[in-house]
């Protein structure tokens, strides 16, 4: 049985495979017969996939895949980040996914009120959160981002009869509604969406129909192994060929139409969506998750005063306006783009919210070589 | 956060699987996941959470239709005419 599975999980990996899907993925893009396509992926796992197996080269040129608002810790806004910092600040417990701990509200990360003092605890998810809530009598804030994936485990959580002192600041997000904005960006580029098998796994890849209907883009379902995001493409560019738009799903081994059904019961028994802004994408319809009223016992945001105007009295560190993270969430710019990148902002010094975590756009360049594009390198030595 | 990571379930205690990820062991909550879930089953999980069970033969039938994939459309993809021209310029068209 583990032998089987093992292996399975290395052929997602067999070079001819990915040579031969790369080969295929290069005539589509020719037989398109104009270029550039331009795709986006809304993933912060697509993205590494594509660095860490120099995916970027191999595909061919005239195919520009840019990724979109798809990390969680790059689309908290500012003052999602001002409210746990405030949290933290006032004495509060705040306990949060590490990578959440260097992303800069207004003026502070709650790295920085940590080091300040506060009591600021990394968590590798909320399951840990809830049993620091059970070992002390202190409350515990357990600030939560993260896609539908992450929401569903506060949801879980929430629902398991957690510990009267714990409460969650709830940053989470809904990815199919960010879609739509980034569809209708004047000046978008966009001709398809790949979309991320994880979260497809909880939705299903039916929650893409109405938009695919609405914007006559196709939209494809692709998992993180090398062969699934070139296959992923591969569809993608089929589909943009034809000209009819519609879903295709190329991860069978985790998503279905319908999704994880009990998993979306107990995400939308917790949660309800509400517009509100992402950091660099701005007001997105339904596209956050409030704790329903059920839940307000632990909601941190009713069971606190949560005074964030005390951060307002210092001005933003000037890095900070030049910091390009919004635009590249968008889509129309890359790292490289940003007269920062590498030099004032690095992975030890970020200064945006794409530099700080493992899934942020910069933060994956720089990890992987400042420039993961090695087409011009291909192109010289062939 | 946002990783989901595949595992082999080694122990079942209630809803907490003990899983282990290319040899380190992890406690993953099996709440969410809307499958049964046994010792020796893969799961994928994200933040502590299993969220779906990966059996083996749907590894197959993503390879499968990858295959089909290639496979698929291999004489209409392409007219001949337009394969001679690009293996003329090289293989590769310049931007």
């Amino acid at each position: 049985m583990q032998e089987v599975a093992v292996d399975a999980e290395l052929t997602f990996r067999d070079p001819a495979r990915a040579r031969a899907l790369s080969a295929r993925l290069e005539e589509e893009v020719h037989a398109l017969g104009r270029d550039p396509v331009t795709v986006m992926h809304v993933c912060g796992s697509h993205e590494q996939a594509i660095a860490r197996f120099g995916l970027r080269a191999a595909f061919p040129e005239g195919l520009d895949v840019i990724m979109g608002p798809g990390c969680p810790v790059c689309v908290t806004d500012v003052p999602e980040v001002d409210e746990a910092v405030a949290l933290a600040r006032s004495g509060i417990r705040v306990s949060t996914y590490g990578d959440m701990l260097r992303v800069r509200g207004t003026v502070q990360s709650l790295g920085d009120a940590r080091a300040d003092g506060a009591k600021v605890d990394v968590v590798y998810g909320v399951s840990q959160a809830v049993a620091l809530a059970r070992e002390i009598r202190e409350p515990v804030v357990f600030f939560a981002s993260g896609f539908e994936t992450t929401a569903v485990a506060t949801a879980a959580a929430l629902l398991d009869d957690p510990p009267a002192n714990f409460s969650v600041l709830s940053a989470h997000k809904y990815i199919p509604p960010v879609m739509e904005i980034v569809a209708e960006m004047p000046g978008a580029k966009v001709e398809g969406f790949l979309a991320a098998g994880h979260a497809a796994t909880i939705t299903g890849y039916g929650v893409f129909e109405p938009f695919v209907e609405r914007h006559r883009m196709p939209v494809v379902v692709a998992g993180f192994e090398p062969l699934d995001v070139l296959a992923g493409l591969l569809e993608l560019v089929r589909a943009i060929r034809s000209g009819v738009p519609k879903v295709v799903n190329t991860y069978p081994r985790c998503v279905t139409r319908e999704g994880n059904r009990r998993a979306q019961e107990l995400l939308w028994r917790v949660f309800r969506p509400i517009g509100g802004r992402w950091r660099g994408i701005a007001h997105v319809p339904n596209g956050n998750l409030r704790l329903r009223d059920d839940f307000a016992d632990f909601d941190a945001r009713r069971r606190f005063d949560i005074d964030v105007s005390s951060l307002w009295d210092y001005a933003p560190p000037k890095l900070v306006q030049k910091c390009q993270c919004g635009d590249i969430m968008a889509g129309i710019a890359s790292p490289t783009d940003c007269e920062l990148f590498g030099k004032e902002c690095t992975s030890d010094a970020p200064v945006g919210a794409c530099m700080v975590s493992s899934e942020g756009t910069c933060k994956i360049w720089l990890t992987y070589g400042g420039h993961p594009d090695l087409r011009n390198i291909r192109r010289r030595a062939s | 956060m946002c990783l989901g990571v595949p595992g082999r379930v080694v122990s079942i205690d209630g809803l907490v699987a003990r899983v282990d990820f290319w040899g380190v062991q992890k406690d993953i909550r099996l709440d969410v996941v809307d499958q049964s879930v046994s010792p020796g089953d893969y799961v994928l999980n994200h933040v502590g959470y299993a969220i779906r069970r990966i059996p083996a033969e749907e590894a197959e039938q993503t390879l499968a239709l990858y295959d089909e994939l290639l496979r698929a459309e291999d004489q209409d993809l392409m007219s001949a005419d337009v394969k001679s021209e690009l293996e003329a310029a090289g293989g590769r068209r310049g931007r």
